[in-house]
């Protein structure tokens, strides 16, 4: 059990221009007993931070602290570390208990001892039927567990990371899984850092959601937060499906000029001067009287009935607006004219990127 | 279940059949032809039934060499196995290094068979031979030709020198062939190097192992040109290998039926020990296999 504390940068090669960062300079607290997902799209340092953290990379710039004690150096080992790996890990020759007992007896723990500990943790995955068969012949959930229960089974460990550990799953056994992932995060009270590119999976699993893009960490929060006031415009995008929508804007003294037309901003909100973006989602985005303040006129492309709700496509003076519309309002029909409320209690601003109001 | 029935498909393997009958089984037939006839000419031909058989199994002379050869195949399994491995172990696993040591690796492969007799030939020369001209100045007494312990142990390493680089090739190959996660797993589970290899690369590489250890069998049991170049088979007999008496009876003593017959006695033999072999490794490192 362990608090993490980063406080570095990661550069692969050693020229050290921003360009070769794989991690740009970071600081960040996991806090001990936390559920965290590291989320972001293909090649954004997930999990660079994720092997800087268990030790397997040393950071070209910066400490790691765990429990304010620096391990910057220290070894996997020693930093007493759980990784579980995209795709299973295991011992092809052992047995499953064999490949439980694998990290303790590096340790030279007794084996009464190690036989203990193996029981309890193959109870806890119910690995416990199968703990004399050949972990080779197992299934890859089942083989995952096994990766999972080899970092679970040494009795202090700091934390457990887990990388894209659902990706070889089959789709009905991830639910399972994951699930199994929650409860024994609650049962032992471990720091989890889980790393993911899919969404769901992070908002599921986590507490607080480490957003990542362009090696760099843009937003840390709770899915709430991340849904309802996106820090970055890539939260904003990659977060919920479909993303949210983008207006260029220019603001003013008198309100803000969109597409246009000149709107007036909510009293309470200050909007900076200047150019900006703005940003709605469009589970917030609905339709509006005609000429409403704060509303706009787009015409219907597509509609696309999706059961539980209407997914509407409105062409904007060249910039598409997706809408999110109760299936039980009557639906436009393409072509037509609709007034859209873009000026509304959930309507973001982003100066360069970055929400400003 | 009713399978449909189309003979035509057989006319798909024709041709794979045709090119097996002439290039191995209708030579492989004219062995076993032989193998029952007493051939005094062309036109003159005797049936004698099991005879050569028989009096091959009790030729003294082939126990001999088929004791040398078992000795000598195993002998060559047990350096250049562990060595190969070795060496895979210690090559670079990228960069232009890795290239660098596997051409270097490679090179003794490249070379015709009777050439590496006759560049051992030169080799071990005590007078003009790097190798032997070595041996000698450290005051041994040193002669491939001449003593036969000594013939046979430079014949084996001059196998070990010129196909330890297949084992390493093939080894190489599979150590390259093993996911990282599975070292960075290793470290975090705090394994030792020796239980890396243990637990890890060997058993990632028995595939190719297996592969490895029958070719090297198979090639070594047949082994000719080289001891043939190097020695001649000598001194006496020390360095007579089953192929080489082969030869000797079929082309030298031109005994055609006791040769056919000691042939398939031999391919019966490579046939029965490659299959042991294979089984033997087929179980080893996977305890257990009932349970499935």
């Amino acid at each position: 059990m362990a608090r993490i504390d980063l406080d570095l940068a990661h550069c692969y090669r050693p020229e050290q221009a921003e360009i070769d960062y794989a991690l740009l300079p970071l600081k960040m607290t996991f806090s001990d007993g936390g559920a965290y997902a590291l989320l972001g799209p293909s090649g954004c340092g997930k999990t660079t931070m994720l092997n800087i953290i268990s030790g397997l990379l040393i950071p070209s710039e910066g400490t790691v602290r765990i429990d304010g004690r620096d391990v910057t150096h220290a070894s996997p080992q020693q930093r007493n570390i759980a990784q579980v790996f995209q795709f299973p890990v295991i011992y092809d020759t052992m047995t499953v208990a064999e490949n439980l007992a694998f990290p303790l007896q590096n340790r030279r723990m007794p084996t009464a001892q190690i036989r203990k500990r193996v029981g309890e943790i193959a109870e806890m995955l119910e690995l416990s039927a199968q703990l004399d068969r050949r972990a080779a012949g197992l299934s890859a959930e089942q083989q995952q567990k096994i990766s999972l229960g080899r970092g679970l089974v040494r009795p202090d460990v700091a934390a457990v990371l887990l990388d894209e550990p659902l990706t070889v799953i089959d789709p009905n056994l991830k639910f399972q899984l994951r699930r199994k992932l929650k409860q024994i995060h609650r049962e032992l009270k471990l720091t989890f850092i889980y790393v993911t590119h899919d969404q769901v999976e992070a908002l599921t699993f986590a507490d607080e959601i480490v957003v990542m893009n362009r090696r760099r960490a843009v937003q840390v929060g709770a899915a709430e937060v991340l849904f309802e006031r996106p820090a970055h415009t890539f939260v904003g995008y990659f977060i919920g499906s479909p993303g949210m929508n983008f207006l260029p804007a220019r603001a003013s003294a008198t309100g803000v000029n969109v597409a246009g037309q000149l709107l007036a901003t909510l009293p309470h909100r200050a909007v900076p001067d200047g150019e900006l973006k703005l940003g709605i989602r469009p589970e917030y985005l609905t339709l509006a009287a005609h000429q409403a303040p704060g509303a706009l006129a787009a015409r219907v492309t597509h509609v696309q009935d999706l059961g539980t709700h209407l997914l509407l496509s409105a062409a904007l003076d060249g910039h598409t607006l997706k809408a999110r519309l109760a299936s039980d309002v009557a639906p436009p029909q393409v072509g037509e004219s609709v007034w859209l409320q873009v000026i509304s209690e959930h309507t973001c601003f982003y100066q360069d990127e970055e929400l400003v109001a | 279940m009713n399978k449909p029935v189309n003979q035509k498909a057989w006319l798909l393997v024709l041709p794979v059949l045709i090119c097996v009958a002439f290039s191995s089984i209708l030579p492989l037939m004219t062995v076993v032809n032989y193998s029952v006839q007493d051939i005094i000419s062309p036109e003159r031909r005797v049936f004698v039934g099991t005879e050569w058989f028989a009096s091959v199994m009790r030729d003294r002379e082939l126990h001999a060499a088929l004791a040398r050869q078992i000795v000598f195949s195993l002998s060559v399994l047990a350096v250049e196995i562990p060595l190969g491995i070795a060496l895979a172990l210690s090559m670079p696993a990228s960069g232009w290094r890795a290239s660098a040591a596997l051409v270097a690796v490679a090179l003794p492969l490249l070379i015709p068979w009777n050439v590496v007799g006759t560049i051992w030939q030169i080799f071990c020369r005590t007078d003009i031979g790097l190798l032997g001209s070595a041996i000698k100045a450290l005051g041994l007494e040193y002669s491939y030709t001449g003593d036969a312990t000594q013939a046979w142990l430079t014949v084996l390493l001059m196998d070990v020198w010129h196909w330890t680089p297949l084992v390493a090739l093939l080894a190489y190959a599979g150590l390259r062939a093993i996911p990282d996660a599975y070292y960075q797993a290793a470290r975090i589970d705090g394994a030792s190097r020796l239980a890396v290899f243990r637990y890890i690369q060997l058993p990632k590489i028995r595939g190719v192992l297996m592969i490895a250890v029958l070719l090297r069998f198979m090639d070594s049991f047949m082994i000719y040109t080289e001891p043939f170049v190097l020695t001649g088979g000598g001194p006496g007999n020390a360095t007579t290998f089953l192929s080489q008496y082969l030869t000797q009876k079929a082309v030298g003593q031109f005994d055609l039926g006791p040769a056919a017959a000691f042939s398939l006695i031999y391919f019966l033999i490579i046939m029965l020990l490659c299959f042991i072999l294979y089984n033997w490794m087929q179980r080893l490192g996977t305890p257990g296999r009932a349970d499935k």
